[in-house]
């Protein structure tokens, strides 16, 4: 194994399993390690969450640094904090990446100024400078209207990473690696306290998982309007998502907003019903393989994003769309 | 704390960056805004002002601030406001703002609460309200959809990507406020007459008690290596038909063709 550890990632699970993006970032950190010449460390935390540490492993990690405590159960910013200040100073990395998630766009900033670190969130492209060794991390800026590339001199110099954004390595069972207990842990007493938690129901296909997903837009008009895109998912076995605007008018939940302060979505066919194609709702779809739009101005952005479009009234568009899509399935 | 950004919701394409200034700059037609997370985090703490009282106070740092734009939060009804307005605040990073930002409210001195968007529309970083509660040794509540103060603790409901968490705090405490607060008010009439006629005080890095090297530009811990724009191959195959409804089908049979369905 290498001798120092150049990149620490820090790992999420949910009910037991470990988050695509851990993995994703395992897979960027590979890289980075390789191109530095040391090795991965991935910190886990949670209570009873040691089984994951075998899954770091196979998936890139060298060691994985477990902090498994009762008050770790849910994420709360000044407990997480706390904990990866200390696994930081017990790893001692270059660099350090956490996913662009709930999670990490509030323990990302607040472990960034707590080290007196340099931090780059929402990255979609990370790389190391030939010359200086220096991290690269390059990020959307202005809505996704233009990049930038960061760097930093603080150590470690720090990231969060899009979803989707890197590409995990398979994984290898026979990939060796330690597991080791934080120690000592550091106090966890939170002036926070979760008193509840109030779960939106989905029906169906996760948004972030579903092959075919189709958003509507202010266009769409009001909430019937996205009962006939539910149907069109259900033929499709997709998942509907929408823009900020039409969440904000409460024709269908925040949590299926897609965009750069939503979900990020990646299906093999995203299909944009009556919305512009702002920026930042590009953001989250813009990895779709296919994007279709269908936008009664032929003037709108979306039609410089899709490959295939119709320009008309979706009322009048969809429906038919939708009876074909369903003969053709059929067949 | 609220920002003057260009405006976010011009059209794609109409942003430029303006590569000898590291700058993303937009056609002089558009006027900039509060940064519209911002605006919500006005609104939230008006919220509590109209059902609790109290006075707010808001932090705009920049330079060449647009006196209209940054009065906005007064004409909606915001009590005080504080520019950090000086050449030396220019081209800074989050760690730069920050210093200064957690040093003017360190001279503001008391506070039950502060209010920050959960990222600026400009850089989208989303780092400067949880940056400004580490040093200022406070705790936070990331991404607020709705906040009640009750017997000197706050209670917020933090949006998560399933639903939202509710989560107690002791006061002081830093909020981020998401747009799922809802539409912030319109200014009034009235509220806007009085903005028109309120002085905001202007502070420069010495009224802070920092030296020009710790703020903007020379105060940054990240460098600004390369800013670009993608260019993108816009190909976009539109599918026409005699009538719209013809065109959805032979979309839905464009797509089989291409294997896409
Ligand atoms: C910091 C920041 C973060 C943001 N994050 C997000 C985000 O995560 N996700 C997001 O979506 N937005 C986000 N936004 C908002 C974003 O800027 C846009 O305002 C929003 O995406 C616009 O939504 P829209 O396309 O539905 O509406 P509009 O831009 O109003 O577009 C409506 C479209 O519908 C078309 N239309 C109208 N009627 C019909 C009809 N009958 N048939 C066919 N077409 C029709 C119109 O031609 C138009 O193109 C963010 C903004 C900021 C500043
Ligand atoms: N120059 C500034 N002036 C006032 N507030 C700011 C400034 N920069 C950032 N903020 C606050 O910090 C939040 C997050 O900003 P950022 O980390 O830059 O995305 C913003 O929504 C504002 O509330």
């Amino acid at each position: 194994m290498a001798s120092s550890l150049s990149v620490l990632v820090t790992a999420e699970v949910s009910g037991g399993k470990v988050a695509p993006v851990t993995l994703e970032l395992l897979g960027a950190a590979r890289e980075l390690a390789d191109k530095l010449g040391g090795g991965v460390a991935c910190a886990l935390l949670g209570s009873g969450i040691g089984d994951a540490a075998q899954q770091l492993i196979h998936h890139g990690a060298d060691q994985v640094v477990v902090a498994d405590d009762a008050g770790l159960k849910d994420y709360l910013s000044d407990t997480y904090t706390a904990v990866m200040e200390a696994v930081v100073r017990q790893t001692d990395p270059e660099i350090v990446l956490l996913g662009h998630t709930s999670q990490g766009r509030d323990l990302g900033p607040r472990l960034a100024f707590r080290l007196g670190a340099g931090l780059a969130t929402d990255c979609v492209e990370l790389d190391i400078d030939g010359d200086s060794k220096q991290l690269l991390a390059t990020r959307p800026v202005y809505g996704g209207n233009a990049r930038a590339t960061f760097t930093t001199d603080t150590r470690p110099q720090m990231a969060t990473v899009r979803s989707k954004a890197m590409t995990p390595l398979p994984a290898d069972p026979s990939r060796q690696g330690e597991t080791l207990t934080l120690s000592p842990m550091p106090d966890i007493s939170a002036r926070l306290t979760l008193s509840d938690r109030v779960k939106e129901e989905v029906k169906g296909v996760k948004l972030e998982d579903a092959p075919v997903v189709v958003s509507g837009g202010r266009g769409i008009g009001g909430p019937e309007g996205f009962q006939q895109l539910e149907e069109l998912v259900r033929t499709l076995k997709g998942a509907v998502g929408a823009t900020r605007a039409a969440c904000d008018n409460g024709w269908w939940p925040s949590s299926a907003q897609v965009g750069l302060t939503g979900k990020i979505v990646a299906p093999d066919l995203y299909i944009a019903v009556a919305l512009s194609g702002s920026s930042q709702h590009m953001a989250g779809c813009s990895g779709s393989k296919a994007l279709v739009a269908i936008n009664k101005d032929p003037e709108a952005n979306i039609f410089k994003e899709a490959q295939y479009g119709v320009v008309g009234d979706y009322r009048q568009v969809l429906p038919a769309f939708a009876r074909r899509v369903q003969e053709l399935l059929e067949k | 704390c609220a920002k003057q950004v260009p405006d976010p919701e011009a059209p794609p394409g109409s942003l430029k960056v303006d590569c000898g200034d590291h700058l993303v700059v937009l056609p002089r037609s558009f006027s900039p805004v509060i940064s519209p997370f911002d605006e919500q985090a006005v609104e939230a703490a008006l919220r509590i002002k109209d059902a609790q009282g109290g006075s707010i106070t808001v932090i705009t740092l920049g330079n060449n601030l647009q006196r209209d734009v940054v009065k906005k939060p007064l004409s909606m009804g915001a009590d005080e406001l504080i520019l950090l307005e000086d050449s030396a605040f220019e081209g800074g990073d989050t760690w730069s703002t920050v210093t200064a930002l957690a040093a003017a409210i360190k001279k503001v001195g008391d506070y039950d609460l502060i209010f920050c968007g959960r990222q600026a529309a400009d850089w989208d970083a989303g780092q400067v309200g949880l940056g400004l509660a580490e040093i200022l040794g406070l705790p936070v509540v990331s991404v607020a959809q709705k906040v009640e103060v009750m017997d000197g603790r706050v209670r917020v409901e933090r949006v998560v990507p399933d639903g939202y968490e509710v989560i107690e705090s002791p006061t002081p405490a830093l909020i981020t406020v998401s747009n799922e607060l809802g539409e912030p008010r319109y200014a009034t009439l009235k509220g806007i007459m009085a903005a028109a006629k309120k002085q905001p005080t202007v502070w420069k890095p010495a009224d802070l008690g920092l030296d020009p090297s710790q703020v903007g530009e020379a105060g940054r811990n990240t460098k600004l290596l390369r800013l670009f724009q993608p260019t993108k191959e816009a190909r976009c195959e539109i599918v026409e038909g005699e009538t719209p409804e013809e065109a959805g089908t032979l979309l839905a049979d464009r797509l089989r063709s291409a294997k896409v369905l």
